[in-house]
């Protein structure tokens, strides 16, 4: 089988997020960077993938020289090579550029399966694995927790509000990894030694041909709207504090 | 010049689902400043019926695409429809729900406009004539001003967050033909959750549990709380991770994002990644043993105490006031 996996950078989870004074972005200076958690499930679904039916997977990412190591990890965690799409005139891309970009390095490529993380947690936008498989034009199967491949299909699991969706698509597809999906694998110590050697192919925008003119553009960045600060409830016990407490969300918030 | 206000209405089963009328009511705020037409698409099989009930939340006019093979939703079929509706009438601006499905179809159809799309937004306002959407980034932690250099303009809506407001117009049905291709996605099975209770993400309350819940176990007080309220169990990364609560109750950064009108946060300290899929909750309410957590810092009321006496004791104190 050909397997893709598109990863991408982002701050960590537990990193605090401030806004530069002039709202043109964040300061990313502080900021621990890290695989985007659902790209991971997606990397690790693409290595069992590969590990039961054969083949080999590719890893790619748009994203500046930073993200190699984002790349270097898939790749030591047993992807067999990577494409870096970096180039500045990407650094504000946004979903349909991101999109159009991948869908110009997996032109040509041979795939049966391409799998994004279902969004990722900087912007948090969930559109560039559906938008890749429009691009592509072929189907798309996001926001999955349960994937099975059978012959030119796989079967899977997407949860929707109250219900969870059993699906079968014809490949070649594209699947949006969620959590639930797998646990991802952490990259062994020989891993990250032969990542180092495993080839990734650099390309600019202009080598791919993508147009890099945004359709969609974030004019500004704010802190969020602070909070009036809060009221502690006092009481002698847990009863009279439980009591104060359901008379406050009743009377002043009118919330039950 | 692109004229026009679209929703793309949800439904399941027959029925609208709410965040379409949540859409319809904030399409109609905003045409009532650009002076334009509200009007929605309605796709699936036998749905014309349920266009004079968009018509209570301000919808001038409903496309309705009726056909078989609209029905279960199936991407890439609603999104050929979709688009073409869109394109056809040069439309100003889409709105979508910012669902599962809405997430799904407004990508594959931002896509093929080769258009802008903003996600899961919070607010939406005209500046200029022109639609400036407003949405979390960072899960929460900051928020972006997204203004669009394509038409239509596209954003998706939180559910639960605009409210859903009556306006009665007259929802004049068009009916579209709709030829769609031949799908490659077949849904094979629907598995309808039988709990009754109504997902995290459409909840008007949420009573949601971490770390200090110590075990599977004791998430019954949180149920018996939950049922009360009427509201729904959540619950934080850690407690999930541990194996207490479904990977479905997660509210968080790497779970899911909510806007109920009440969120009552029990021992759960409030790490970061927490606080991000909760603090669009309209009211927050802390209880915690532990009066550095920084949950209390987002907490509009808080209860510095052990949960396991407060819940029970909070149960039967709204059981009280509600009966």
């Amino acid at each position: 089988m050909n397997i893709i996996a598109c990863v991408k950078q982002v701050p960590d989870t537990e990193a605090q997020i401030k806004v530069k004074a002039d709202g043109s972005g964040i300061d990313d200076s502080q900021i621990k960077w890290v695989m985007n958690p659902y790209d991971e499930f997606g990397v690790e679904e693409a290595l069992k993938l590969k590990e039961k039916n054969g083949g080999d997977v590719t890893i790619i990412s748009v994203g500046p020289a930073r993200a190699m190591e984002t790349i270097r990890t898939a790749l030591a965690m047993g992807a067999e090579k990577g494409i870096h799409i970096c180039d500045p005139a990407l650094d504000n891309a946004d979903a349909f550029v991101t999109a159009s970009a991948l869908a110009a390095a997996i032109k040509g490529l041979p795939y049966d399966v391409i799998f994004c993380g279902q969004r990722a947690i900087d912007d948090d936008s969930g559109q560039v694995g559906a938008m890749l498989a429009e691009l592509l034009g072929i189907p798309q199967l996001t926001i999955v927790t349960k994937l099975d491949y059978a012959g030119n299909a796989v079967k899977v699991i997407r949860p929707i509000e109250g219900a969870q969706l059993n699906i079968e698509t014809a490949l070649p597809c594209v699947v949006t990894a969620q959590k639930g999906l797998n646990e991802p694998r952490y990259a062994s110590l020989p891993g990250i030694m032969k990542a180092k050697k495993k080839p990734v192919d650099v390309k600019n925008a202009a080598a791919l041909g993508v147009a890099t003119d945004v359709k969609a553009k974030v004019a500004k960045l704010a802190p969020p709207p602070a909070r009036a600060a809060g009221k502690i409830i006092c009481g002698d016990d847990a009863a009279q504090k439980a009591a104060e407490l359901a008379r406050c969300l009743r009377e002043e918030a009118k919330a039950i | 010049m692109a004229k026009g206000i679209y929703v793309i209405a949800e439904q399941r089963d027959g029925a609208l689902r709410k965040v379409s009328f949540e859409l319809a009511s904030a399409a109609r705020k905003l045409a009532d400043q650009t002076g334009d037409e509200v009007s929605a698409i309605l796709l699936g099989s036998g749905v014309e019926s349920m266009a004079a009930e968009l018509g209570k939340f301000g919808v001038d006019k409903v496309f309705v695409g009726d056909n078989a093979a609209l029905e279960p939703y199936v991407t890439e079929a609603h999104a050929q429809v979709v688009a073409k509706i869109l394109k056809d009438n040069d439309a100003a601006i889409a709105l979508f729900g910012a669902s599962v499905q809405g997430k799904d179809l407004s990508a594959r159809v931002a896509a093929k406009l080769a258009g802008g799309l903003a996600t899961d937004c919070t607010d939406v306002k005209i500046d200029g004539g022109k639609l400036v959407a407003v949405r979390p980034m960072y899960a929460g932690k900051c928020f972006a001003d997204v203004v669009f250099n394509t038409t239509p303009a596209m954003a998706s809506l939180r559910p639960n967050v605009f409210p859903a407001v009556e306006n009665a117009k007259a929802a004049a049905v068009t009916k579209v033909d709709v030829a769609v291709d031949a799908q490659k996605s077949k849904i094979l099975e629907v598995q309808k959750d039988t709990s009754g209770k109504v997902d995290l993400t459409e909840a008007n309350i949420i009573v949601s549990g971490g770390r200090g819940m110590k075990g599977p176990d004791e998430y019954k007080i949180l149920e018996e709380l939950a049922d009360v309220l009427k509201g729904t169990v959540g619950a934080s990364r850690a407690a999930v991770d541990a194996g207490w609560r479904p990977q479905k109750d997660q509210v968080g950064q790497t779970g899911k994002v909510v806007s109920p009108n009440l969120y009552i946060a029990c021992g759960i300290s409030g790490a970061i990644q927490h606080l991000a899929g909760m603090s669009s909750s309209k009211c927050i309410v802390a209880i915690n043993k532990d009066a550095e957590a920084p949950i209390f810092a987002k907490a509009d009321f808080g209860v510095v105490d052990d949960l396991f006496k407060v819940v029970p004791e909070l149960t039967a104190a709204c059981k009280k006031l509600l009966a």
